[in-house]
């Protein structure tokens, strides 16, 4: 918690400041409204009072009044600035974060986890810092305050007030033992909520087609129960706190008077009205001090939610990058090779190698395809050069030097990467192709029509509303999945990359439109390395080098009829799509 | 960059009131609960009302219990001048028959001489004194004569310009005897008496309080679990054309952050301002029944308050409702930055991402501040209201005392009851405010649940059996388009045969997938009619349609869960021996059995588990359900070819007697269908079977199939 509130910055302190001074202010205004109170009743109640005796009092309770009025007014409208004015930067700090993250943090944190730690703690925090700092600030001051009026008066009225402290402080205690578990169960029960949901979203097209709606609706219930369960039963504890404080706050007071009476019987007379009079000062500064712990008690309402939502945001915050920026960002002598020497991987927590012992070289202008069964690690090895990943051990280097040297951001300008499931943004047909940055600034229109027409999307795009204006919808849910796939190529043919990497990005494409699509580019981009991950044999038969891969190794490496003679896998692929008749023929 | 699907922000200020019935027909369930609460804070404020009073009735007690007797001094002193009076005057030689005086003659003595002799007797020694004095007896107490002296001694000392506290300190050096018979008796039974109903009192306006929270708390957390599980069963219900036009992280927004809101604002507001209003209406009737013109001065006060507050009211509730809606974009944009994160990262798309989470994070922060900032000055104002009323009653008041309208008593007692008044005022417009932000996010969820569902199937008559289904489908010249002017499919009819395996071929685009989608009844076609044995899809429940279909997508969709729950999916009575069997078909045993966690292993989330198997996956998913028709759109793309061959030879075993549909892009796969509909912007173009069709040389579909051995 107050890890996270070192983000304030110097203003946000000195704001903290002004609202402290002022809340000091507004409690010795608050103190003084009583006296008037009680002056203007004395007035009214005497007989010889005129008229403006009490117009002058009155008119000096409303001042106070106004002034109090304007302070907490004034203190409203600073702690708004510093609990809005935290969310921002803070939510900001975690979505810059985030977005520094590799895939194997995103993974760990698991995105609907994300998604409500960049919103809904945030809030949690939000409404501590509005609501709390300046009962924060106000409790102790009261207290201290009442304290210092009763300090030395009498040590059994003291003794009471004690008393009343010591259950409250008790009854906190239990409560926020109690609670804060079961705070963190309900985040992480919010992430479920939040997953589960998404999901359902995600999936309704599969989830209708198998009738699975109460299938679903189960599985959301579940976690709806646990959540509900878990915030009654905090609800339930927190049901004590209130009733307690009033209790222990009028049996304080009602104690003073009693205790106070047994003692007055056995004083002198002189003592008995000292006593007295001390008597009402504890009953009514003892309550002070009883509300000002009341007022901590709304804060604890909030603060243990808070408390568990600033620990998953640093949670976030702290989180190592597995994948480090490198220093490296000016210009390569060489262009468009890539190297793999003696590369394996495997995930963080997996017990096995995904990727053993792999070494290749693709020169300027060469295309290499890789190909192998479902599992073999194609996608995985191609993650590596854009450092999704990092190797476990060995090196990927392009333009002869390691990938982790470059800044993530020179490296990405030389890298056109075609992801497997095609990934469209809520915006324009324009908006989605010039996404990014390629350190050359954005391409212009006619760089976007280039590249939409190589990628074979001029005719769709064409025949939309409002050609390359059109929206697209979040997701991509108005164009076809053959449609996205292109679009998503024409977005990496706008970057004028060195390097394509093409994910089993034609997927989706019928043959036709692979083979128009990928001649197109092959005159567009003559200089340009290709590298395709690919099951199709007649998408990549062509290449100038094919890696064949076989649970996560090298097994082959050589063009289409080579490979054919030598490597019994590739044979067993190209025999699976076409019949030998088929293969000679081509 | 500027996204125009997200500039739907409603910014105007919506139906409050509306939104407040809509809330409380949902609360309609707990009524009961309600009421009890209402009760049981009514009678916790009632209680808080007779409170004061009763405690300042102990009050009374204890300084009654302080004040000296001063009357008894008084008697005190009459007793031991007449005593000494009677005994001086024998001093003085006074007929010695008169030893024995009646009482009547030696009253009379003093009363006649009485300042001339207690002077004389004042202005004696001590000495003589205690000669001429006796000890007599008050009250069963001997005062002695010493103590008579002393005692006179300083009465004599006092005079009328001693101030109480001198006073007092005199009254302390009394002599023990009398101290006895002055000292202020408290009355402790009394004490301990109206102590013990102050404490009944209390203990039961806790008890109340607690009851009244843990009902509370019950009627809010049930509240909430109904309302987000109303958002999940609509989720299923809203036809998919909605989620064309709407953002995943906004509906999730919509599922945690304003349910939150409304759990949490809800519980605290509801109770408290049906407790303060319970204090503010009764005050108002004892007001009323006291004085009915300081009555309406203190009404008058308050109404200004409460104009005030209603204009507040309305000048926030813009940005509360606008503070929830920047919350929806912003998670909507997080949402959908962090699932493209592959992207994001590789494009160096992260300053854009970052330029447009500034954008509306700096819009969110701005409804923030001003929501927050406006919520928080009720408060300070009703409070000023609250003393404003009080000055406003003590001056009309005072002016009703002037001119006798009224007592003093009835001033006091007004006093109280205005504070009783004015108090509830502040805790009013807290609890206002917090109704205005569960307003604003109860407002989102009604409109998400407002929305319009798919149509009614209730009425629907037709049922095709899927253990008895024959397995006829027959498309007649269906016409559909997503809106009226954007036609996807112009005028499709085929007919599919019993045990039939029918390829749907063609470009990306070409209205393949909508097919499906309309012969699932996704969406309703506008024209034309599909027949599902006869019978009108138009005629049959979804549920029906879904059931008679084993559908498997190109979409490698899996829910957070083990494989085993993967597979089973919604199908309950299925073994582990059979779902191995199903895995042994698709040739992912091997795998799952490398997997630490085997059948128990997590899917969903994550990267470890390739696309390919992910499909795998799914097509285990899908063979696990028995139903006459097969649909598989694409279900192989992400497979490498033999797995495909071997997965394919499954479902053709598996297909055996049943029609099939099937979309490929892979036109090896489909060469042994009896049917290939060929199919080009929106229309068939060819069919036949893959003879018939290859054979004709300018064909599309010889052309679609030659260009997969075209050298590039």
């Amino acid at each position: 918690m107050i890890k996270l509130l070192k983000n304030l910055s110097k203003k946000d302190r000195f704001i903290i400041l002004v609202i402290a001074a002022l809340v000091i202010f507004s409690v010795f205004l608050d103190l003084r409204m009583p006296e008037y109170m009680s002056k203007i009743t004395r007035l009214v109640q005497t007989e010889d009072t005129t008229m403006k005796d009490i117009l002058t009092a009155g008119t000096h309770m409303l001042l106070c009044a106004v002034g109090s009025m304007l302070t907490i007014i004034v203190i409203g409208y600073f702690s708004s600035l510093l609990s809005a004015n935290f969310s921002k930067v803070v939510r900001r700090k975690i979505f810059v974060k985030v977005e520094s993250f590799g895939l194997a943090e995103i993974k760990k944190f698991k995105t609907s986890s994300l998604i409500t730690r960049t919103t809904n703690d945030v809030t949690q925090i939000e409404m501590l810092l509005a609501m709390g700092l300046q009962l924060i600030i106000k409790a102790p001051v009261m207290a201290i305050w009442a304290l210092y009026k009763i300090i030395g008066k009498s040590s059994e009225l003291s003794g009471i007030t004690a008393i009343g402290v010591v259950i409250i402080v008790i009854t906190n205690t239990y409560i926020i033992k109690k609670v804060t578990p079961r705070f963190e169960k309900m985040q992480k029960l919010t992430d479920r909520i939040n997953g589960v949901t998404r999901e359902n979203l995600t999936g309704i097209r599969v989830i209708k087609a198998f009738n699975a709606e109460r299938f679903q609706e189960k599985r959301f219930d579940r976690v709806n129960k646990d959540l509900s369960t878990t915030q009654l039963e905090n609800q339930k504890t927190f049901a004590i706190m209130e009733p307690i404080m009033h209790f222990v706050m009028h049996f304080q007071h009602l104690g003073i008077y009693f205790v106070g009476a047994s003692l007055i019987t056995r004083l002198g007379i002189v003592d008995k009205i000292n006593l007295f009079s001390n008597m009402v000062v504890f009953s009514s500064y003892g309550m002070q001090v009883i509300m000002s712990f009341l007022m901590l008690t709304m804060i604890f309402m909030v603060l243990p939610r808070a408390r568990v939502s600033a620990n998953r945001i640093n949670e976030i915050l702290d989180s190592d990058i597995s994948v480090k920026d490198g220093e490296f960002s000016g210009e390569t002598k060489e262009k468009g090779i890539v190297e793999f020497k003696n590369v394996s991987f495997r995930y963080p927590d997996a017990d096995e190698d995904l990727l053993e012992n792999i070494s290749f070289k693709v020169n300027k202008g060469e295309t290499i395809a890789f190909i192998g069964s479902t599992g073999s690690g194609k996608s995985t090895l191609i993650n590596l050069i854009p450092r999704l990943y990092d190797v476990t051990s060995g090196e990927v280097l392009v333009d002869n030097k390691n990938v982790k040297e470059y800044k993530l951001r020179t490296l990405n300008n030389k890298i056109g990467y075609i992801s497997q499931k095609p990934i469209m943004f809520n915006g324009s047909v324009k908006e989605n192709i010039s996404y990014g940055d390629n350190g050359r600034g954005k391409p212009t229109n006619a760089k976007i029509k280039e590249a939409i027409g190589v990628a074979q999307a001029e005719d769709f795009v064409n025949k939309m509303d409002n050609k390359y204006d059109s929206h697209i919808a979040y997701g991509g849910t108005n164009v076809s999945g053959g449609q996205k796939q292109r679009l998503s190529i024409a977005r990496a043919i706008a970057r004028d990359p060195e390097i394509y990497i093409f994910d089993d990005s034609f997927s989706a494409l019928d043959y036709a439109t692979d083979a128009k699509l990928r001649k197109e580019l092959k005159n567009y981009t003559k200089d340009a390395t290709v590298m395709i991950v690919a099951q199709r044999i007649g998408t990549i038969m062509n290449a100038d080098k094919i890696v064949v891969l076989d649970k996560g190794k090298c097994v082959g490496i050589g063009t289409h009829k080579e490979l054919l003679e030598n490597c019994e896998v590739y044979k067993e692929i190209a025999l699976s799509q076409l019949s030998e008749e088929e293969l000679n023929h081509a | 960059m500027p996204r125009p699907g997200r500039m739907r922000v409603n910014e105007k200020v919506k139906d409050f009131k509306g939104t407040m019935k809509k809330l409380f027909r949902e609360l309609d369930k707990w009524r009961v609960f309600l009421i009890l609460c209402l009760l049981l804070s009514s009678f916790s404020a009632l209680l808080s009302t007779i409170a004061p009073n009763r405690l300042s009735k102990v009050t009374d007690v204890i300084s009654e219990g302080i004040k000296p007797d001063i009357n008894r001094i008084q008697t005190i002193s009459k007793e031991i001048y007449s005593n000494a009076m009677k005994n001086y005057m024998s001093y003085l030689n006074l007929d010695k028959d008169t030893d024995i005086i009646n009482s009547d003659k030696s009253n009379a003595i003093v009363d006649n001489n009485t300042s001339a002799l207690i002077e004389g007797f004042n202005k004696l020694d001590d000495k003589s004194k205690e000669l001429i004095l006796k000890d007599i007896t008050i009250d069963g107490v001997i005062i002695s004569v010493k103590d008579q002296i002393i005692f006179l001694n300083i009465i004599n000392s006092m005079d009328d310009s001693m101030v109480t506290d001198d006073l007092l300190e005199m009254l302390d050096k009394l002599p023990e005897s009398i101290k006895i018979l002055i000292e202020p008796k408290m009355n402790m039974d009394k004490l301990k008496h109206r102590s013990l109903i102050l404490a009944i009192i209390y203990i039961l306006s806790s008890i109340f309080g607690y009851l009244e929270a843990r009902i509370m708390a019950h009627i809010s957390t049930n509240f909430t679990k109904k309302i987000r599980n109303n958002i999940s069963l609509k989720i299923n219900k809203l036809p998919l054309k909605y989620f064309d036009t709407h953002e995943t992280g906004d509906v999730l927004s919509r599922v945690t952050n304003d349910v939150d809101t409304i759990g949490m604002q809800m519980n605290q507001s509801l109770s408290s301002l049906v407790a303060s209003t319970t204090l503010f209406l009764g005050s108002i009737v004892m007001m009323f029944v006291t004085n009915y013109i300081m009555a309406l001065t203190a009404i008058a006060a308050s109404i200004l308050g409460f104009i005030l507050s209603f204009i507040l009211l309305k000048v926030s509730q813009k940005y509360f409702v606008q503070r929830q809606v920047e919350l929806g974009n912003i998670n909507a944009h997080i949402e959908e930055t962090f699932s493209s994160h592959k992207v994001v990262k590789t494009y160096n798309g992260e300053k854009e991402a970052l330029d447009e989470f500034d954008r509306i994070n700096d819009k969110l922060y701005n409804c923030n501040r001003k929501s927050q900032f406006l919520s928080g000055i009720m408060q300070p104002i009703m409070g000023f209201v609250g003393n404003f009323g009080y000055v406003a009653v003590c001056i009309v008041g005072a002016i009703l005392v002037m001119n006798n309208k009224t007592s003093f008593g009835t001033i006091v007692a007004f006093m109280i009851y205005v504070r009783l008044f004015t108090n509830p005022l502040s805790q009013i417009a807290q609890s206002l405010t917090g109704l205005q932000a569960t307003a604003a996010s109860a407002e989102r969820v009604f409109e998400f649940l407002d929305e319009d569902e798919l149509t009614d199937e209730r009425r629907l008559k037709g049922f095709v059996d899927k253990d008895i289904a024959k397995g006829n489908i027959e498309f007649k010249n269906v016409r559909f388009g997503y809106s009226d002017d954007k036609v996807i499919i112009n005028d499709f009819s085929a007919k599919a045969k019993s045990g039939e395996k029918i390829a749907i071929v063609g470009p990306t685009g070409a209205g393949k997938t909508t097919m499906v989608n309309l012969l699932m009844k996704f969406y309703e076609i506008n024209n034309g009619d599909i027949l599902i044995d006869g019978v009108s899809i138009k005629e049959l429940t979804r549920e029906n349609i879904h059931d008679l279909f084993i559908m498997v997508l190109q979409d490698t969709w899996l829910f957070d869960g083990t494989i085993r729950e993967n597979i089973k999916f919604n199908k309950k009575d299925l073994t582990d021996e059979q779902i191995w069997q199903i895995c042994k078909i698709v040739g992912i045993d091997h795998f799952i059995k490398t997997l630490p966690g085997g059948l128990d292993s997590d899917v969903g989330d994550n990267d470890t588990i390739s696309q390919g198997q992910k499909q795998l996956l799914t097509i285990a998913r899908g063979m696990v359900k028995d139903a006459p028709f097969l649909i598989l759109d694409e279900a192989t793309s992400n497979v490498d070819t033999r797995t495909e061959e071997l997965v394919q030879k499954a479902m053709d075993k598996l297909m055996e007697g049943r029609t099939s549909f099937i979309i490929a892009h892979r036109l090896s796969t489909i060469k042994n269908a009896d049917l290939i509909i060929v199919m080009n912007e929106g229309e068939i173009v060819e069919q036949g079977t893959h003879e018939e069709l290859i054979t004709k040389k300018d064909g599309f579909y010889s052309k679609l199939y030659n260009s997969q051995f075209e050298i590039n």
